[in-house]
């Protein structure tokens, strides 16, 4: 009598299925049904409202939540990247022109309803849209699933269990291109290894809430072991203490960055440790003179550098906080170690030591000025520090092109270099000019005198002089 | 200046309708909460009040959803009030998930506030969501996809029906889908389209236009000061009193309305122009007897005044602005930008830069450069990586990485560097021959796009031609005229040739994702104005030296442009976005 167990299985599930089906028979009978209902509705909407009253805006919101079945006016384009599963029309020339006049008759019916109809206050009722009947079937295909959702709408996801209707239903919400729905479908099921949109969904849902350690796992089974690197060096921002910071940079160096960043974060470390020993360290007297105005804690290592031309210039190479060990160590290039010290010694006026770092000798004990960035610069970076004339001067001497030197001579008011190259150029015209800009009375125009007034001097000719400012 | 452009150039649609719909539907949610009698801004922090119900008005940012669940620490202190969320211009599942997670789910009700389009001014509508870049180009994250539709929707449902959508850039793909969706799901009304035509770009598309510094008066201002949601806050120093000013920047504005497309250095010009002709306004007076008097006062001297003020205003912030760039070598900084544009004497701009960043000048100004430098001549050297994270900390690498993944920064791979090449020549020949060379091994060496696309669609003007800023011959003296916006001569292009064909060369270099549909025309008036009327919608930001631009394109042809942007952005914005050296 008994029936075997698989046998009874079949039974049920075989029932189950012919169940389903006639539900979805009934459910196609429902929607024609309603789909008549719905035409009568669409006659009576209120759409000739005056457009800018609060009602109309409102039920703008609720009309964009219709769903009706008419033609395109718009062809689909295919926006997708290729990886998604469902196969999106595509877009074709053929397609643009597609669509049968329909739509047209009944609006300019609605139109004409005047706004103060009646019908109005029944509107809201009557508007119903379609998809809301299907509350009572609770069946949604994916696509009518994901559609609601875009609409803000209830939904329920019970049916979408199997993996493969997990992923059915995601590559519905990756299709639709709504990163909000994309992210919610994703957050609910969290199986996505292949679906690279909605991974990057989950990811920016994980960051965005804090979920670290998730997204760490998540980064490294996927095999970005790279990022999840970063992710992790990111920590140290916001952890204040530095004692802890450096201890936490320093279990960060073995991560799987790559070569470069590996170097990077190394460097981040000594010069955190570095720091914290400077700030140890005694305040010599500068100090008090020359207050500070931060910690050098965190600082970058150009800033850190500065600090040191700064406060421990002299200090023998072998300290910690030697401008020259500092170079040594982070092996700062020349330019970069040059701009630095320069800047900090123009800033504390020890002219003899800016004086100092251009000098170099060469095999016959001559000494000479060489810079490695432009004398331009080295110009503008003493102005800026405030540096006299007499000091200005000596660098302006050393530009080479004769048109930039007679600018900044001019601008930084270098008189000795503007009359001697006037003097170079043999130009009394320019000469002249520039008698009536030094002072009256003063050693300069006492120069342009004797120059302008010595009978051997011999001056170009004034048409062909030309004069460029610049 | 000012120019009128052609005769019959179309009127612009009124768009203070979008405000109204906007301020009605806001009023709708507050009312019904009843009387709302205070605002408070979000912030990480609680919120103190008598009231016994609070309201929030926030963007649906899951950050944002926090702090409120800090202001709401009621719960714990057992004293029930009601809360209400009121997200802009939409609710995420995301932000409701937290909400779930903080178990606070059931004691807030939510609501929307579906604001998508904020006027700015006559011809541009902002979606003010700056966030939309980072999210949707860093992230990879879709969230704002739907909203950018949904804006669309809603011009094209008072403004429609479009008869033609141009486009370039994956979102701007999915933007037209989601939106082509929503005009299916909605109700169509036919009538006569105020605006006709509609072209969409990614921000992505072109990088090189919002990363050049800004010479035309509102994108310097811009620049400089800052403008937020059209206001600009000027200081003491361009008010010359002891304190600042909040001003709006639109077209109201009499004096800035003829300034703001100008190229700077024709702004003073005009300004003391302007300022003489008041001065004879103001010297109408003298030799007035009483009666002529009375009616100077009632009928001109208000208008005057408010010239004067203006006026003086502007002069103000011009002088501001010429303090600040002196100060900044701006005539240097521009050079490098025109040299690093024309692929010409990259080796001073390599200096320059290196130089920039040694003297530890402002970070953001060095990214950019550094930026440019890779878009246009196809990756920098690693060296100038080392130099950044030594004068600006070595946290830089996580930003260099966001850098990386835009595209933005691309390191050259050690082999093909050119420096090395091109210093070996350089010592033997002069620089300028150098600058040459440099161009000629970067055409062969590596695959510039930029240079590529500058060629083909002729971006940068030959510069042996003298370029007069005041009477601009086409779109490129936005950048004194050394470059065409690339953004904008798109929209030229494919306007011109109604469509893509006959640039499939310059698709295939911008990674294609181009379209172009033709809508069903619903009624004969094609030929209508409305058809000459273009809204230009820039997916991720737009400067105001391509709105400018576009400005002029439409007097040149005729058109009238309106510019959707999901923000304003400018150089600084852009690279602020994608910083990482903090919590």
């Amino acid at each position: 009598m008994m029936k075997s167990k698989t046998d009874e299985e079949d039974y049920w599930n075989s029932s189950k299925f012919k169940l389903k089906e006639s539900k979805q028979a009934v459910n196609s009978i429902r929607r024609l049904v309603e789909e008549d209902d719905e035409d009568d509705v669409e006659k009576v909407s209120w759409s000739g409202e005056p457009v800018g009253s609060i009602s109309w805006s409102v039920r703008e919101t609720a009309a964009s939540n219709q769903r009706t079945d008419r033609d395109p006016t718009f062809p689909k384009i295919n926006a997708n990247t290729p990886s998604v599963g469902k196969s999106n029309s595509g877009y074709s020339l053929s397609s643009l022109f597609k669509g049968k006049p329909k739509g047209g008759n009944f609006l300019s019916f609605t139109e004409s309803l005047g706004s103060d109809s009646p019908v109005r206050l029944f509107a809201p009722e009557l508007r119903k849209p379609k998809s809301e009947y299907k509350d009572y079937v609770s069946d949604w295909s994916p696509e009518e699933t994901i559609k609601r959702m875009q609409q803000g709408k209830a939904v329920s996801l019970e049916k979408f269990r199997s993996l493969q209707d997990k992923l059915l239903l995601l590559d519905f919400a990756v299709s639709a291109h709504d990163g909000n729905v994309i992210t919610a479908v994703t957050v609910l099921f969290r199986e996505l290894e292949s679906r690279q949109t909605a991974l990057r969904h989950l990811i920016q849902y994980l960051s965005e809430t804090d979920e670290q350690k998730l997204l760490l796992e998540l980064l490294r089974a996927l095999g970005r072991t790279e990022d999840a690197a970063l992710l992790q060096y990111k920590e140290h921002l916001s952890i204040a203490d530095e004692n802890k910071r450096r201890d936490f940079l320093k279990s960060c160096l073995s991560l799987p960055f790559s070569a470069e960043d590996s170097a990077h974060v190394q460097n981040h470390f000594t010069l955190l440790e570095r720091q914290i020993v400077i700030e140890r360290g005694g305040k010599v007297e500068i100090f008090q003179k020359f207050p500070r105005r931060a910690s050098i804690l965190n600082m970058p290592l150009i800033t850190t550098l500065y600090y040191c031309c700064f406060y421990h210039y002299t200090e023998p190479e072998g300290t910690y906080s030697s401008p020259l060990n500092i170079r040594q160590t982070f092996k700062i290039s020349e330019k970069q170690y040059f701009v630095t010290a320069l800047a900090a010694r123009a800033k504390l006026k020890a002219w003899l030591d800016v004086d100092a770092l251009f000098t170099s000798r060469n095999w016959l004990g001559f000494t000479r000025k060489k810079s490695p960035l432009s004398f331009q610069r080295v110009v503008d970076i003493l102005q800026k520090n405030l540096a006299p004339t007499q000091v200005l001067q000596d660098y302006v001497a050393l530009v080479d092109d004769a048109e930039l030197r007679i600018g900044l001579a001019q601008k930084h008011k270098c008189h000795d270099i503007v009359i001697n190259t006037y003097r170079d150029l043999r130009d009394r015209q320019l000469l002249l000019g520039y008698r009536g800009k030094v002072e009256r009375g003063s050693a300069e125009e006492r120069k342009i005198d004797e120059l302008l007034n010595n009978p051997v001097r011999r001056w170009r000719g004034h048409l062909c002089h030309r004069r460029r400012v610049t | 200046m000012a120019h009128s452009g052609r005769r019959d150039s179309p009127e612009l649609p009124d768009f203070s309708l979008l405000k109204r719909l906007a301020r009605d539907q806001l009023i709708y949610l507050l009312e019904q909460q009843h009387e709302v009698d205070k605002l408070y801004k979000v912030e990480y922090k609680p919120v103190f009040s008598t009231s016994d119900q609070l309201c929030f008005l926030i963007r649906p940012r899951i950050q944002a959803v926090k702090w409120i669940y800090v202001a709401n620490a009621d719960k714990a202190a057992g004293k029930f009030r009601r809360y209400k969320i009121i997200f802009t211009p939409q609710k995420f599942y995301a932000c409701e998930a937290v909400l779930e997670e903080q178990g606070i789910f059931g004691d807030v009700t939510t609501d929307e506030w579906a604001f998508y389009l904020l006027p700015l001014d006559d011809d541009i509508i902002s979606l003010e969501l700056p966030e939309f870049f980072r999210d949707n180009f860093l992230a990879g994250d879709q969230r704002w996809v739907r909203t950018a539709g949904s804006a669309l929707h809603l011009l094209h449902s008072l403004y429609g029906p479009f008869s033609k959508i141009y486009g370039i850039g994956r979102c701007s793909k999915m933007a037209y889908e989601s939106w082509r969706e929503q005009v299916e799901e909605g109700e169509q009304r036919s009538r006569q389209a105020e605006i006709g035509k509609v072209f969409l770009i990614d921000r992505d598309v072109d990088f090189v236009t919002p990363l050049c510094s800004q010479v035309v008066y509102e994108g310097l201002v811009d620049d400089i000061f800052r403008i937020k949601c059209g206001c600009v806050e000027f200081g003491p120093d361009v008010t010359s009193s002891d304190k600042g000013i909040k001003v709006m920047l639109n077209s109201q504005d009499k004096v800035f309305h003829e300034i703001r497309n100008e190229h700077f250095s024709n702004v003073f010009g005009f300004l003391s122009q302007k300022a003489r002709n008041l001065q004879a306004a103001y010297d109408k007076r003298r030799g007035m007897d009483i009666k002529q008097m009375k009616t100077f006062v009632s009928e001109e001297l208000k208008g005057l005044k408010q010239e004067h003020r203006l006026l003086s205003l502007h002069i103000g912030a011009s002088e501001s602005i010429m303090k600040k760039k002196t100060k900044q070598d701006f005539q240097e900084l521009l050079k490098t930008e025109h040299s690093l544009l024309e692929g010409f004497e990259i080796r001073e701009c390599f200096s320059f830069i290196e130089e920039h960043i040694n003297r530890q000048v402002s970070m953001i100004e060095s990214l950019r450069l550094l930026c440019l430098l890779s878009i246009t001549e196809n990756g920098e050297s690693s060296l100038f990586k080392c130099c950044v994270k030594n004068s600006y900390g070595v946290d830089h690498l996580l930003t260099f990485a966001n850098l990386r993944q835009l595209g933005l920064l691309v390191e050259q791979q050690p082999g093909e560097t050119l420096t090395v090449m091109e210093s070996k020549v350089g010592k033997l020949v002069n620089d300028k021959t150098a600058g040459k060379l440099t161009d000629a091994f970067s055409s062969l060496a590596k695959k510039s796009n930029f240079r590529a696309l500058s060629r083909k669609l002729n971006l940068v003007p030959k510069s042996d031609e003298e370029y007069d800023l005041r009477v601009p011959r086409d779109m490129a003296y936005i950048f004194s005229g050394a470059y065409i916006p690339l953004s904008c001569k798109l929209v030229e292009q494919v306007l011109e040739r109604d469509g893509w064909t006959g640039l499939e060369e310059v698709t295939r270099l911008l990674n294609g994702h181009e379209f172009s549909v033709t809508g069903k025309t619903t009624n004969s008036s094609a030929k209508n104005d409305g058809q000459r009327i273009i809204l230009v919608m820039f997916l991720g930001g737009c400067t105001f030296s391509e709105i400018s631009a576009l400005r002029f394109l439409g007097r040149e042809r005729g058109y009238k442009f309106i510019i959707v942007t999901t923000a304003i952005t400018n150089s600084s914005r852009l690279m602020e976005a994608l910083l990482e050296n903090r919590v």
